[in-house]
């Protein structure tokens, strides 16, 4: 399968199972949309009729193009046919019982009331709770014996808000630095915060610990205000930004993210880029928001033109900071072209149910941070283990061949399937698709290709 | 004349050969909380062996 597309002044031709990526001329770029539909013969003059009156293209040109496309071919590098499914449940079958990144739910409350929020102001549909160090302590003894022979292990401060029980944080990352060492494992923690409670200790304590921290900014004031406002209804914009800066300032280049949230009040989501770039910010992600049908903050079909219009304008806008020599990161253009994960990881869909899963604060356990609250999704609890194999096998053997849509899909080794919970949410099932989602990362893609060419080419 | 540019890329045929060690990042355990996707992630081993 191969798949093509015109952006930011590109022919592209991006060859699916092999990964090759080709930047072609007007003739190859319709030489290859015929190449498997059609006989040479009728491509070959098809084309010469096609460009009769152009000076510059000759028919032993078009010949010359459409033998360049034979040797790709032969190359493996266009046309390659997709020989990966009978390989997609491998990875998870011999990882299998390995679990390898938890999502801690250190607090399920919080000290925002954000209506847009999935997790119910952090409460999760259940009862306001924190997590005891006890609980902490043992879920992570849990992830140590259940990780295998997986030396780095992952674990996300989550809630609500984790710096409400932050003293919590420190002790169990104190426990976890105490016996990483013995059991021959590296944790790497990230927090998410929504910054209210920064202060220096907050500060110094994450800069020395965790190897990324996931800040939530929605960008414009007016807009981050909208949602993100505490319980007596002001905005929190004023209080977090300083904080902010200062954590980003004292940071010293290890990884961080301002994390935004666009919805029907902001599918021009591009200023709000602009805002947190203007307040120094340089590693950015904004997403857009998942809703029930019906909410107001659900993206319409009229919002939805509008952002896929706004990546293409902020891929233009990171090319042009880029050439300035003042880049910046968004998260969903990142790609790797000559690294980036291998195969197995590529069609083995999502880890929530299987190495990933949450925890909540009396440590029942959860396919993923999305899943709490749902009884039918609750897996166990860090005392007896997973209880829940129906629930579990249901995760383990969701993978990208198991989605017919995603068969047809030209960018399923980029999604790995897409995230279970949307899909749930969207369809009932887990291995639906969530349509809208699968449109605008299909864009975000064809947007992260461009410009990683782009780049490529010093252009 | 060439009609042609070929970007290097990593290929994902070969990458059946020697992938699946398991050691990389969950897909969803970064900034990216609702949208699981593995475009943006590292490979371990590569990194290993710088």
């Amino acid at each position: 399968m191969i798949h093509q597309y015109k952006l930011g002044g590109y022919n592209i031709v991006l060859d699916v199972p092999s990964g090759s990526l080709h930047v072609v001329d007007e003739v190859a770029y319709d030489i290859i949309g015929l190449f498997e539909k059609e006989s040479k013969e009728n491509i070959l003059s098809a084309m010469k009729e096609k460009y009769a009156d152009r000076e510059d293209i000759t028919p032993s040109d078009v010949e010359e193009c459409y033998a360049q496309v034979e040797s790709l071919r032969d190359m493996g590098k266009l046309f390659v046919p997709d020989n990966f499914e009978s390989m997609a449940g491998k990875l998870k079958e011999k990882t299998s019982g390995v679990v390898k990144a938890l999502c801690l739910h250190i607090a399920h409350t919080c000290n925002l009331n954000c209506s847009y929020c999935f997790a119910s102001q952090g409460k999760y549909h259940g009862e306001r709770a924190v997590m005891s160090y006890e609980v902490g302590k043992r879920a992570l003894d849990f992830l140590i014996e259940n990780s295998g022979t997986r030396r780095n292990l992952e674990v996300d401060f989550f809630g609500g808000e984790p710096l409400l029980n932050f003293e919590v944080v420190k002790e169990l990352v104190k426990y976890a630095r105490s016996i990483e060492g013995a059991a021959g494992k590296n944790f790497r923690f990230t927090l998410t915060t929504n910054g209210m409670l920064i202060d220096d200790d907050v500060i110094d304590f994450s800069n020395r610990e965790m190897s990324n921290v996931v800040l939530s900014l929605d960008g414009r004031k007016e807009i981050h205000d909208r949602f993100r406002v505490d319980y007596a209804g002001r905005g929190s914009f004023d209080t977090i930004v300083p904080k902010f800066q200062k954590l980003v300032e004292a940071r010293g280049g290890k990884n961080y993210y301002m994390r935004g949230t666009f919805t029907h009040a902001n599918p021009d989501f591009l200023e709000d880029i602009k805002v947190m770039l203007d307040l120094g910010f340089k590693e950015l992600s904004m997403e857009p928001v998942v809703a029930a049908p019906g909410d107001p903050a659900e993206l319409t079909e009229a919002d939805i033109k509008v952002v896929m219009e706004q990546y293409e304008k902020l891929a233009e806008l990171m090319l042009k900071k880029h050439k300035e020599g003042d880049p910046f990161t968004f998260y969903h253009y990142m790609i790797d072209l000559k690294g980036g994960p291998c195969i197995y990881k590529r069609i083995s869909g999502c880890g929530s149910g299987t190495e990933y899963m949450a925890v909540t604060p009396w440590g029942d356990l959860y396919p993923c941070h999305q899943f709490v609250g749902d009884e039918k999704y609750k897996l166990g609890n860090i005392y007896d283990g997973v209880t829940n194999k129906e629930a579990q096998a249901e995760f383990a053997s969701c993978n990208v061949y198991k989605k017919k849509e995603c068969r047809d899909c030209w960018a399923r080794l980029y999604c790995s399937g897409g995230c279970a919970a949307n899909a749930y949410h969207a369809t009932g099932s887990i291995t639906g698709i969530y349509e809208k989602g699968c449109e605008l990362f299909k864009k975000r893609m064809e947007c992260a290709l461009m410009l990683a060419i782009a780049k490529e080419l010093g252009e | 004349m060439t009609h042609i540019k070929t970007i290097e890329t990593k290929n994902l045929c070969d990458s059946a050969k020697n992938g699946g060690c398991g050691e990389c990042q969950t897909s969803c355990q970064s900034a990216c909380k609702t949208s699981c996707g593995i475009a943006n992630q590292q490979c371990e081993s590569k990194k290993a062996d710088k």
